[in-house]
């Protein structure tokens, strides 16, 4: 059992899930109650990485990241250290690659807010910023929380991107998946064995979670 | 009420967020070797007794050589580089990315394998390989991906030079490095494989199979090289010398890994 690369994928997922959860708060918030003209442009945008084969954007990172291109470049300038191969570069990549599921069920979220609610809100002269916190979050908070949960588990399984600009480094860029991956490739059963049984584990229970708080949501406002 | 389920919410977000910043355990002062697949368990072994010699630590990455080269040409923080061609060594050489050219560390050969029970027999020549092949035997055969990985090109060359290339096409499975072509070759879906000696040797692949070793001259000679590259510490300096003393070489010698007369 690879307990560092456990530990990795949970950073990963950890960090993915802070940096994501005002991205799927704004950007939620903002195409479930905004209507504008090449809203669909946006949203399919936001739903690209689901359909997109990880090598496309392990490619594009690759390059547009990788030694003597500019922007690798302007990151190493700016931090003093590569993008590709280290951790930071995982994050970014994961933070990409979880958008479609992140923004997605907490635009649901927000879309299930009363609109009187909101009128009524600002009808009180609340600010958007005092209603987002006292009316819509606590009413769509459920839908951001799955959003979580869904960005969590999905770094978890990770694999294709980590694979192509991660280079198995132990502790920097071996996640569970990759460790998982290395194992089976040496011959060692027991260990990807053990590995796929914590991540199924984990998976399962993070899917049962968001059922189930689904299912209580769907309770309440019946 | 909502509310307060929404505060309990963002109390335990605010805790989770705590914890990512808990100290990890800095790791950034020990080298990472990357290394041809061929030597996963060669390189393990020198660099555990290494690690049990002298105290210092190393990480170690297993790949395919193509790929490597690839990411250590995008900026790969590797310290040092075992490839399983030299020419991978030879072409970062030239474009300054190496400290120097290298030394050879040893000669790879590739061996026919064939799981318990498969129908094929490995033998030398292939002269099964070639008649099972014709008698519509064959269902599938593991070699490592020939376009960028040196076991693969040599599995290409060696199967060439035996006039079965070509009928072999259909039923040929391409692992992404010569590891993963041992393990579709032994995983009992398909009758076997060409993979790498110092695999076979190794006692986890050897208890699950059959070889045989491949006349040398049925394809180009497999110069593995290793390097140490611009970012180097004293760690893998000492690393990569201990690689060269006779402790290390007894090991690679075990595992079938030969250098050529006078080199």
């Amino acid at each position: 059992m690879d307990w560092t690369a456990l530990w990795l994928s949970l950073r990963l997922a950890g960090w993915t899930v802070v940096i994501l959860l005002p991205v799927a708060i704004v950007m939620g918030r903002f195409l479930a109650y905004r209507r504008f003209r090449g809203k669909g442009l946006v949203e399919a945008f936001v739903m690209l990485p689901l359909v997109l084969p990880p090598t496309v954007f392990g490619f594009y990172l690759l390059v547009a990241f990788g030694r003597n291109s500019p922007l690798g470049d302007l990151w190493q300038g700016l931090f003093g250290q590569q993008l590709v191969f280290s951790f930071q570069g995982l994050v970014v990549a994961s933070v990409i690659f979880n958008l479609p599921f992140a923004i997605q069920p907490a635009q649901r979220g927000f879309e299930a807010v009363a609109v009187e609610l909101r009128e009524a809100a600002s009808c009180c002269g609340m600010s958007p910023l005092r209603s987002l916190w006292q009316v819509e979050l606590p009413l769509a908070w459920p839908g951001v929380l799955t959003a979580m949960v869904l960005s969590f588990a999905h770094t978890l399984g990770e694999f294709g991107i980590v694979l192509m600009v991660g280079g198995s480094i132990p502790g920097e860029t071996r996640t569970i998946a990759i460790s998982i991956y290395d194992s089976v490739q040496g011959f060692d059963d027991r260990g990807a064995a053990i590995m796929s049984a914590v991540l199924v584990a984990f998976s399962l229970f993070a899917i049962a979670v968001t059922f189930w708080l689904s299912a209580r949501v769907g309770r309440r406002l019946s | 009420m909502p509310v307060s389920r929404f505060r309990r919410f963002v109390l335990a977000a605010a805790l989770a967020c705590g914890m990512l910043g808990a100290p990890v355990v800095a790791q950034d002062d020990v080298p990472v070797i990357a290394a041809a697949s061929d030597l996963q368990f060669a390189v393990t072994e020198i660099a555990a007794a290494f690690t049990a010699e002298t105290g210092m630590d190393l990480r170690l990455s297993f790949g395919s050589t193509g790929n490597f080269a690839r990411q250590i040409r995008a900026g790969a923080p590797f310290e040092i580089f075992m490839a399983a061609d030299e020419h991978f060594i030879a072409d970062l050489h030239a474009e300054g990315l190496t400290k120097d050219s290298g030394d050879l560390y040893g000669m790879g050969r590739i061996v026919v394998m064939v799981p318990h029970g498969s129908a094929l027999i490995p033998d030398e020549g292939l002269d099964n390989l070639a008649a099972l092949l014709a008698a519509g035997g064959i269902t599938r055969f593991a070699i490592a991906n020939p376009d960028h990985a040196p076991y693969g090109m040599r599995a290409r060359e060696a199967l060439i030079t035996r006039g079965i290339w070509d009928d072999l096409q259909p039923f040929m499975v391409l692992g992404e490095n010569v590891s993963q072509a041992a393990q579709f070759a032994l995983s009992g879906n398909a009758e076997g494989g060409m993979i790498a000696y110092a695999l076979a040797l190794a006692p986890e692949v050897a208890a699950r199979g059959r070889f045989a070793l491949i006349p040398a001259e049925w394809h180009d000679p497999l110069r593995q090289r290793m390097v140490l590259l611009h970012n180097a510490g004293p760690v893998a300096e000492a690393f990569y010398e201990y690689l060269q003393t006779p402790a290390a070489r007894a090991i690679m010698t075990r595992y079938g890994f030969d250098l050529p007369e006078g080199e």
